[in-house]
């Protein structure tokens, strides 16, 4: 049993529309090609892991979804509207509706953690609540929906703690509530637990995993080991030198389609040996 | 007993790579060091045999100040609590202007670079006049007295300050400001949110630091009539009431001092 807490498998009915469409992206830096034609289409409440080596263009790729680059060539559409042109507003709107975790967390180290999480609240706000949010002020329906956030990653104790004065695993926690608050269509992991040890790492996963099949959420994340992807996704993109070469669910993840990948299948490492000798997953208090 | 490293220390080094001589480049920067500082003193008429020649006549000019005078100590004590009040509301001014031009200034803010241009040049304009000199500007507008040399020195100091916030926003992490910028947060949330909580330690420091500054400077500027001490400093010393003036003396330097330990105490507390 990989992930019995799900519900969405990746051979979904074809009438139900994706939350992103990829048709042909290409990207280019100078001459080095960092993608190079992938098309796919992601179904509401899968949870997609994107490995490849270093280089192969998995960053690229998840940085293209959150807008922060364009597309050389081809175009992605999210709930049918193109993203190239977004600027301003519309660019803000898109930013509201994608949640991206960070390897580093990218939290703000010395606002407290429920200020953290308030973050995520900041494009919901509408008339005084926006202003007064400047000065730090929301309402209690705003304070209420972080700390439920908060308490649904089991931090609720943390609530008013310095957000540097938690561990690299509470904090990747903390923005994972961030995400929650902000109420994303799709959440973007670039590396998640890169940072982190098994242990930390495997609770993360499994949080992150949790709430994407309870409240029905969209992942994309690239994942720095295959033990990862094989024990939490759903489906697996896997990218060489920035071509789509593996598109499938994790069962068909066998040593062709590693090496397919890799180049190589990698020698089972301490870390994946840890990572697959795991206990079954163990649900954060909630 | 073998070393464990016995296996990489052992044998004979390997040939350092190629690299490029600094020396040539360093030796060519201190001549050239040495030279200016010799035209420089040239310039400024550097002569130390004099100075030790002559050092006697400073204990002469002291002499006067051995015996200060208490007459007048309850006015000159108001007029020091003048200055600390000219530095109070000068320092408030210069929190008023540097926050904006602080926050156009930094490149990693800027909305547009001909704002980042405006606001820089803004600032170097604002450090480069001398407090002194928009005090007699302002003595022409609101008269002789302690408003003119508030307004002074906050103009001044809000570029001081204005350059510096703008220098400690663009040596921010941009990963904790990106964070916020990412759920789709408008300019000022970002601002707020992402940069204000880490910039705020070093700004605070700054500002304190330009308080015990501005304290100095306002305890001069009486000289061009901007009020508070810095008149009985000028007028003491250049009427050789010495006994006076080393009350006065005393007075400022009993004020710094209070302003140092009370800043450090501040600091200490907030930061």
């Amino acid at each position: 049993m990989q992930h019995a807490s799900s519900n969405v498998t990746g051979d979904m009915s074809p009438t139900t529309s994706p939350v992103v469409v990829l048709e042909r992206v290409a990207r280019r830096f100078g001459t080095q090609v960092a993608l190079d034609g992938v098309s796919a289409c992601i179904r509401p409440g899968e949870f997609v892991a994107v490995i490849g080596r270093s280089g192969a263009g998995k960053t690229t790729l998840l940085r293209c979804l959150s807008r922060a680059l364009v597309p050389t060539e081809g175009a992605i559409r999210m709930g049918g509207q193109d993203l190239r042109p977004l600027a301003g507003a519309g660019l803000r709107a898109h930013r509201a509706r994608v949640g991206v975790i960070y390897q580093q967390f990218n939290l703000v180290r010395r606002l407290r953690v429920l200020d953290n999480v308030l973050i995520g609240r900041l494009p919901h706000l509408r008339g005084w609540r926006r202003h007064a949010a400047l000065v730090g002020v929301f309402d209690r329906v705003e304070r209420g929906a972080a700390l439920s956030c908060l308490d649904h990653v089991g931090l609720l104790a943390r609530a008013w703690q310095r957000t540097d004065t938690l561990s690299g695993g509470e904090q990747q926690r903390v923005a994972i509530a961030k995400i929650l608050a902000q109420e994303p269509r799709l959440i973007l992991g670039d590396e998640p637990v890169a940072s982190l040890d098994v242990m930390n790492g495997a609770l993360v996963m499994e949080t992150l995993r949790r709430i994407a099949s309870s409240a029905g959420l969209t992942v994309v994340s690239t994942l720095h080991h295959v033990e990862y992807a094989r024990r939490y996704a759903d489906r697996v993109l896997g990218l060489r030198a920035g071509r789509l070469v593996f598109d499938g669910p994790p069962a068909k993840l066998g040593d062709d389609a590693i090496r397919e990948i890799f180049g190589s299948v990698p020698e089972g490492t301490a870390e994946a040996n840890e990572v697959a000798r795991l206990p079954e997953p163990v649900l954060v208090a909630s | 007993m073998t070393s464990p490293l016995a296996g990489i220390l052992g044998g004979p080094p390997p040939q350092a790579p190629p690299r490029r001589s600094d020396l040539g480049r360093n030796l060519v920067a201190t001549l050239a060091l040495a030279v200016v500082l010799g035209m420089a003193a040239r310039v400024i008429e550097l002569r130390p045999l004099e100075l030790v020649r002559d050092i006697g006549n400073i204990g002469v000019f002291l002499k006067g100040y051995l015996r200060p005078s208490f007459g007048n100590i309850g006015e000159y004590s108001w007029q020091c609590v003048v200055t600390i009040c000219i530095a109070l509301w000068g320092t408030l001014l210069a929190l008023v202007i540097s926050v904006p031009l602080g926050l156009l200034g930094a490149r990693n803010l800027s909305p547009h670079p001909v704002v980042y241009f405006a606001a820089r040049r803004t600032m170097d304009l604002l450090r480069a006049v001398n407090e002194f000199v928009f005090a007699l500007m302002f003595v022409t507008a609101v008269g002789l007295g302690p408003f003119a040399g508030m307004l002074a020195l906050g103009i001044h100091t809000g570029g001081v300050l204005g350059k510096l916030l703008s220098e400690t926003i663009e040596g921010i992490d941009p990963g904790q400001a990106e964070g916020v910028t990412a759920v789709g947060a408008g300019r000022l949330h970002v601002i707020a949110f992402g940069v204000v909580p880490q910039v705020l330690p070093n700004f605070l420091s700054y500002v304190l630091l330009r308080f015990e500054s501005d304290i100095r400077s306002a305890a001069v500027i009486g000289m061009v009539g901007g009020g508070g001490i810095g008149f009985y400093l000028w007028d003491t010393i250049r009427s050789f009431k010495d006994g006076e003036a080393a009350t006065v003396i005393l007075l400022i330097v009993a004020m710094v001092m209070c302003t140092d330990v009370i800043s450090a105490r501040i600091r200490r507390a907030a930061i």
